[in-house]
């Protein structure tokens, strides 16, 4: 009992240990919350999920590729009617390329191919490029929506946000 | 003339074939394979063929890509050591037909020293070693740094990392699910599990190949032919679009190469029967599910009870051990089944389920 001024006895050992057990908590959440936040980009390259696509007059017949560079769409306007192809191959989404003279797109990673209207016939894809909502604005501008996306194989493609009449 | 017949001879349904041909080859004379007279001679061959690629345009585009000068070192090692390893087997197994010992079981060879210095000093050694050699590498060739990531658009031939070229050229056949995630998932279980499912005490501590066949032609086919060879596929046969060019053809974009791929279930349904395909899906894709169950749970089965290897096998390992090997070879070898129908019938997928995202 004599050492007691130098030495801790039980009661304060606990608050002490206490206050350190809430600071070190306290430190390690904040680490946590710095580490989470520093897993999200600063900068988002990513493209807009909605877009206004110019009017239907814009558009001649076959593949267009005006918006493919910054939004990730073809435009395709084939049998009367005008959609909005998505340029992600459905294999393992790399990002095939339009080539005019074959009139096919034309996957870089592992060769699948689609032909314009996007039905896969080659290499390992196993399911038609997906295709985005499409509306028309009442100011006449044509608007795609990226949100939502029509797949063939579960027969989408005829419902009428997927294309529009032209 | 020669280098056109190379072309065609690259092309993966040719050489494909060749790789397995010459695999078995080598394993079957591996004594002639594995003697000094014949690696002399391969590598005094071998210097100036190396030299009459490099000689050629195209082909040297492609060697010479900073990217791909570690696929050259790797295919010389690579070479070195299969045939090392042959030729300590070979000798190895001639001292033991004589009834002899092993070389590394010889007096003299298992005299003990310690491992300080005599080990420490070599791992210094090769420590400084392999340093300078990376730092004279990293000062040659400079890092080959592209563009920025850009979401909308992928370079032609998009082209992995040297060492994930296999894999790149398994996608070609399979389902990204299947090549990306089950298959190099379980070539990674099936070698962890090799020391648990060999427990062949034969060949440890020396060179063997008679004492421990099936382990090592099994081990060595899915090594040198699934995935060095599909590497080399990758690296020197892959160019825009992935199409196939010939390792002295120039990439020329506009190649075109007709191709028509279509799954079993349109075989059977549409062309087999007749009567276009059901809507039921499971009904659609039975015969490809079939097929499935009846390859990974029958031929197992069916080896074990019916063919002389196999009942062999079986008794040594004993029915688990026997099951998982099974299991993990047949994997394997749905690769070259897979490549080889895709060739033959422009079959794309057994079971084909997009809208589940399941197919074999
Ligand atoms: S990602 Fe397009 S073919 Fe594999």
């Amino acid at each position: 009992m004599s050492d007691s001024k130098n030495s801790l006895n039980r009661r304060e050992f606990f608050s002490y240990l206490t206050v350190g057990w809430v600071m070190f908590s306290a430190a390690l959440a904040g680490l946590g919350s710095l580490a989470f936040r520093f897993s999200y980009p600063n900068v988002n390259f990513d493209p807009e999920m909605e877009f206004l696509a110019g009017t239907p007059g814009d558009y001649a017949a076959g593949v267009d590729e005006r918006y493919k560079n910054a939004f990730g769409v073809w435009m395709v306007k084939a049998e009367g009617r005008l959609v909005a192809l998505s340029n992600i191959c459905t294999h393992l989404g790399c990002i095939p390329t339009w080539l005019p003279s074959e009139l096919k797109f034309k996957c870089p990673c592992h060769g699948s191919g689609y032909y314009m209207s996007g039905v896969n016939f080659e290499g390992p894809a196993p399911r038609p490029l997906e295709r985005y909502r499409i509306s028309l604005q009442p100011d006449g501008k044509i608007k795609v929506d990226k949100t939502k996306v029509f797949r063939a194989e579960k027969g989408e493609w005829d419902n009428p946000d997927a294309f529009l009449t032209v | 003339m020669l280098k056109a017949l190379i072309n065609q001879l690259a092309d993966p349904i040719i050489s494909f074939p060749i790789a397995t041909l010459a695999f078995w080859w080598m394993i079957k004379y591996y004594r002639f394979f594995g003697s000094k007279k014949f690696g002399m001679w391969a590598l005094i061959v071998s210097i100036p063929v190396v030299a009459w690629f490099f000689a050629d345009p195209n082909f040297y585009l492609i060697i010479k890509t900073p990217d791909n000068v570690p696929i050259g070192i790797l295919l010389i090692l690579v070479c070195f050591f299969t045939w090392f390893s042959l030729h300590k087997a070979a000798v190895n197994d001639e001292r033991i037909e004589q009834g002899l010992v092993p070389i590394e079981a010889l007096p003299e060879n298992r005299e003990k020293v310690w491992s300080w210095p005599n080990l420490v000093y070599t791992e210094l050694f090769a420590i400084i070693a392999c340093t300078a050699f990376l730092v004279i590498w990293a000062i040659i060739f400079k890092a080959p740094l592209e563009e920025p990531a850009n979401p909308t658009w992928a370079p032609n031939p998009a082209k992995a990392p040297w060492y994930f070229l296999g894999l790149q050229e398994m996608l070609v056949y399979f389902d990204p699910w299947m090549a990306g995630v089950v298959l190099p998932g379980l070539v990674v279980a099936g070698l962890i599990a090799i020391p648990y499912i060999d427990t062949n005490p034969k060949g440890n501590g020396y060179f063997t190949f008679m004492e421990r066949k099936w382990a090592i032609i099994s081990f060595l086919y899915g090594w040198l032919v699934l995935w060095v060879y599909l590497i080399i596929v990758g690296v020197f046969f892959r160019g825009p679009n992935w199409t196939f060019y010939g390792p002295f053809e120039y990439w020329d974009l506009h190649k075109v190469v007709a191709e028509y791929n279509i799954n079993l279930s349109e075989f059977i349904w549409i062309k087999g029967l007749g009567i276009g395909m059901p809507k039921n899906l499971i009904l659609r894709e039975i015969f490809g599910i079939l097929l499935t169950f009846a390859y990974v749970g029958i031929i197992p089965v069916w080896v074990a009870k019916a063919t002389k290897i196999g009942r062999k096998f079986y008794e040594d390992m004993g029915s688990i051990r026997y099951y998982i090997f099974m299991f993990l070879f047949i994997t394997m070898m749905s690769l070259p089944i897979k490549m080889v129908l895709r060739w033959l019938f422009s079959l794309k997928y057994i079971v084909a389920l997009p809208e589940w995202e399941l197919n074999l």
